[in-house]
Parts: C-alpha cells; structure tokens; sequence
C-alpha cells in the first residue's frame, strides 16, 4: 500500500475527474434548496460533505458491531476493537506514516495540535525557547502556543507574509540563526489564502537548527498526496471532517521517537498500564495518548472515506483541482471590483479563494450568495492575524473539493454579479 | 424542512429598500464633537465596529445629539442609524429602556413594535428571522446602553466600554 503513495508523485499521469459524477456520491449535494435551487456547495475548506459508503459504513457499524473496544473478550468487542485498530492501519498508509503506532487518534485537528503543545512542548521548552508560526496560520496553530507561552515563558514568533501570501522563508532564516528555536509549527495549506507551503525544502532547515518540525495539515491531507516519510515532519495534524469523513475524528502523526518520550495529556481508561490508588503507569504511544472510550463509529466511517479518496487517486484529486484554481482565478477577474487573495500561481495554491468587494461587507455577500444558492464562509476563518494583514477584518471565503465542478465556479460568479447589482 | 418558498420571500425581507437607504446614507454618522457618552463597540464574529456618541444636555439627562461611526455590514450600518434616530430627544433612562425593548423585539422576546416617530425601524423587523444576523443589528443599540451605563457609573467621556453582544448577554 505505501507503494501507492509513492507511485502517486506528482510525475505520474493523472485521470481526469468528472466531478459531476462524482457528486453523485454525495446525498446531501442532491437535494434542492430555496425554492427549487440547485445547491452549490462550496465551503469545503469548513467541512466537506460525505459519500454514502462513509454514512453506510458508520450506519452499520451501529447496526451490527457497537461495542467498547479493547475491553471485551465477546464478539461485537472484538469487531469493535478490529474497526477501530484497522483503521488506524489503513491511516498510516494513506499518509505513508512508518508505522501503524504513529498514528494517534484525537477528536479533531485543534486536540492534535494542544497534544503537540501539552505533551511535548510543555515537557521540553523552557523560558525563552522560541517557537515559530507565521502570520497565515489557522487559531488552532497559535492559541496552543500562546497558552504554553503564558505558563513555561516561552517566546512565540511570526514569519510575515510576502505580497503574494507566500511565506517569507527569510525570516524563517533569520530566526532559526538566533539558536533559541525550539519548534517551528506551520500550516501546510492556508485555509484563506490557498497558499502551499514547501514543507519538505522547509523541514530541511528546520532539522538543520535541531529544532522540531510541527504541520498542520488540515487543509492538505484531503487535497494533495501527503506523504509524512517524504515531507519530512516531526509531528502532523489534520482532521477527519474535512477529508471526507465524520466530524468528532482526527489524527496526529508523530515520529515514534518523539511520541514515546511524551507525557499523556488526558488521564483516564484505556491509556494506563497500571493504576494504583496513588499513581499508574502509561501505555505505549499511540494508546497512552487515548484516554477514554474514543469515536468508534468515526474510525469505521474514517476508513471508508480514505477507501474513497485511494480510489479516486489523490494525485486525480489534486490534478482537478489545480485546473479548478486557474479556472476560478479567471472567472473571478471578471466580476468588478472584487479582490481575490492568495498566490496567483496554481502550482502553489489550492482551492481556495478569498475575496472582498470593495464596499460591501463580507456577511452581506455570503447572505445574498446564500439566497441564490451558493454556500459560502464569510467571517475571520479562525485567521484574524492574517486578516490583520489583509486590511479587512472578514473576508467570504469559496473552497472547493472533489466534487465540485466549474459549473459551480460559474453559479459563483453569476450570483456575485447579482450581489453587485443589489449594492450597486 | 423549511418552506423553500418562505425562505426566498425572506431574503428580500432582509434587506428591505428602506435598510438600503439607512446603509448607503447613514443619518448622524461621523465622529460627534463634545459627546459626553463616547463608547465602542465590536461584534468581533462579523468585524463589524461602532463607535456611538451621545451628547447631553445642560442638566446631563436628555441625549440631546446622537452619533456613531464605524464599519459594518448593511444591517450593522443601517441599524445604527435608526438607533441615532431613536434616541434622539430621550432621557438616559428612556433611552437604555429603548435598547433593551430593541434587544427584545430582535429576539422575539417581545411583540415588534415601530415607535411612530421613526417608522423606518419596520425594515428591521425581516432581521428577526437570520438569527446570526441579529447581533449585527443590535449592536448599536447595546453600545449605547452601555455608554449610558458608563456614564452614570461616573465614568465620564471618553470612557470604552466593549460592547461585544456576546459579553452583553451574560450581564
Ligand atoms: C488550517 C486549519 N487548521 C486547523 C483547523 C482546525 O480544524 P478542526 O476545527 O477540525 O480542529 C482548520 C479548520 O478549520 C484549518 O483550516
């Protein structure tokens, strides 16, 4: 299976998707909304929508295996427990992660990234250390870092952004040569401005200062190829909700020599070796670090998804994907006096598109978008640094998956002709 | 499921061509000078922000000028300058009166209600039924209840007061 990931490198050919088929998996894209309107979706970037072999896989884990797992000797415990601990497997070759143990289950994103903070960063830093985000990065990957700053003293710095929205790597350079670098944790792929990272080429200079590589790859996973071995991380978080699969779910991949040296961030059941009245002892990585009955029917429905996106082929994903971007970045030139972010390049960016009109607030255009049909975001997107930087305290935010198609891109464009009309 | 009809007829509800005049020509906005109440307020969920100026008379009871300033969505914009308008002429105790029956009518806690002498607040009645919209349109309002607040607290011009709606609501 890692041979998949592999063979998937971006020099292979790729086949083209027809997301319109695609959508046929899709039940809730289906149905009509406002008075017989065709719904488009496109806030994927929030959470995408499920194919019904993720819903079926979670309906009948119910129907025929609800159990707690890793406590019962009986049947349902055990195809309970096998769900659970095959999916995990099935993760770790999605993302090509060394081994099955690497993959720890959390319930989103933001509880990997705290996991990181509280069970790593807390035990190692000290006052004065240093950890490196930058101004793209979603609250998830700073708040954690501020709580810790707070407590253990440590420093937390920005990289800026150039005018494109593509990090200024220089800065990063500079920070790393002050020699008080501890952790540099950064996004993969912006939520707002569509921009990818160089993980790799910046995961070189990293390891080169001795400090530990943390990414978030929430918006990454469920649209390009990942490869952990390859991208060369130390810690990697993401979400199950956006990739296709349920809410409640999400990963946190670790290098097993980091995972073993860390303290437990939840106490409880599952995670203990042995408890006495005054003290216990932990299991091994990933378990010491799932305290409690965790999602059980999430992990079914997270199989089905990554079943899903293997068969699709990521690099087919992504390939329709970039297409998508130079589409949208084209049809969008054509409405007047809207500014779209994000690097105009579609080799660096994904498939998602701030924008602003000039004069009309980004509520207002997500609610009249709405009345026609098309679902948006509008608001900060959880990135009010980089708001800042933008100069506009919300933006309307489009974000595009699998299934959506550039008939979508055109109703987008159609009803923001209409949102102009109405304020013009 | 909703009634997709109801739904379109509510769109146009929003914004109502009146709301639309308020949003594009808003009444009292800028800066007030000598304003006793000066108080800000941040919905910081939309990134709509007002600043709401209230100036006194001589014996510091009756909100003789009304102002605000800031930046908004329509709703946020257009309901502030009806709130200039109400408050106008009304004493300190009329007017935080004033905001709480505004809260309450936005919410659907009391029965809607358009003071004769400012008609336009009809307009806003639509908002009632886009409940994330609704803090856009209250949030002058309680700014200025807030200010009022300040003020009595003794806390004289100048005086800030966060008015974000959801700080408001565990008064
Ligand atoms: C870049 C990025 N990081 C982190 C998150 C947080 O994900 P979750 O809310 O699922 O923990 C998101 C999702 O909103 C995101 O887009």
């Amino acid at each position: 299976m890692s041979n998949t990931q592999k063979a998937a490198a971006p020099a292979r050919e790729t086949i083209a998707l027809d997301p319109r088929r695609v959508a046929q998996d899709f039940p809730i894209l289906k149905q009509k909304i406002h008075n017989g309107k065709r719904l488009v979706y496109l806030d994927s970037g929030a959470t995408s929508q499920k194919p019904f072999t993720v819903i079926d896989a979670m309906n009948e884990y119910y129907h025929v295996s609800n159990a707690n797992v890793h406590r019962g000797l009986h049947v349902l415990a055990e195809r309970a427990t096998e769900i659970y601990e095959c999916a995990r497997t099935r993760m770790h070759f999605f993302i090509n992660a060394y081994l099955p143990g690497e993959i720890v289950w959390t319930k989103n994103a933001t509880e990997a990234m705290n996991l990181v903070a509280h069970g790593y960063a807390r035990k190692f830093l000290k006052a004065g250390d240093e950890v490196i985000v930058s101004r793209m990065e979603h609250h998830a990957n700073l708040v954690p870092w501020h709580l810790l700053a707070k407590d253990k003293g440590v420093v937390v710095k920005g990289i800026e952004l150039n005018a494109d929205g593509t990090l200024r790597l220089e800065e990063l350079d500079a920070f790393l040569k002050g020699g008080k670098v501890k952790i540099v944790a950064l996004t993969h792929v912006s939520n707002v401005l569509g921009t990818i990272n160089p993980i790799a080429e910046i995961a070189k200079k990293v390891h080169d200062a001795g400090a530990i590589f943390v990414v978030d790859g929430c918006q990454a996973v469920p649209h390009l190829p990942v490869n952990v071995q390859t991208l060369g991380a130390d810690f990697y978080a993401f979400s199950a909700h956006k990739m296709l699969g349920p809410t409640g779910l999400g990963v946190l991949w670790g290098r097993m020599s980091l995972l073993e040296k860390m303290d437990p961030f939840l106490g409880g059941g599952e995670m203990i070796e042995e408890v006495t009245i005054s003290s216990s002892t932990y299991k091994e990585p990933p378990g010491r670090f799932e305290a409690g009955t965790p999602p059980i029917a999430e992990t079914a429905g997270m199989t089905a998804a990554v079943e899903y996106l293997m068969k699709t082929g990521m690099a087919n994903i992504r390939a329709h994907e970039k297409e998508l971007v130079s589409y949208t970045l084209e049809r969008l030139k054509s409405v007047k006096h809207l500014k779209v972010f994000g690097p105009a390049n579609p080799e660096i960016r994904a498939g998602v598109f701030a924008f602003e009109f000039e004069d009309i607030h980004a509520h207002d255009v997500a609610q009249i978008l709405d009345g026609e049909g098309v679902a948006v975001r509008a608001g900060h997107h959880c990135a009010q640094p980089l708001h800042e930087w933008l100069g506009s305290p919300s933006t309307a935010r489009a974000s595009a998956y699998l299934y959506t198609a550039k008939e979508d891109i055109d109703a987008l464009v159609k009803a923001l002709e209409t949102v102009r009309k109405k304020f013009a | 499921m909703q009634d997709a009809h109801n739904e379109e007829k509510n769109l146009d509800q929003l914004y109502r061509d009146v709301l639309f005049e308020h949003y594009r020509r808003p009444h009292h906005k800028g800066e007030l000078a000598g304003a006793e109440i000066v108080t800000k307020g941040n919905n910081p969920v939309c990134g709509d922000k007002v600043t709401v100026y209230g100036k006194l008379d001589a014996q510091g009871e009756r909100l003789e000028e009304v102002g605000f300033d800031g930046k908004g969505c329509a709703i946020c914009i257009a309901s502030s300058s009806m709130m200039t308008e109400t408050m106008r002429g009304k004493t300190l105790a009329e007017a935080s009166a004033a905001s709480d029956k505004f809260k309450a009518m936005m919410r659907n806690e009391a029965a809607f209600e358009v003071p004769p002498e400012v008609p336009d607040l009809e307009a806003l009645e639509g908002v009632k039924k886009f409940p994330v919209r609704v803090k856009c349109a209250t949030l002058a309002w309680t700014t200025l209840k807030n200010g009022i607040l300040a003020y009595q607290a003794g806390k004289t011009g100048g005086e800030t007061v966060e008015a974000c709606e959801t700080n408001t609501e565990k008064e």
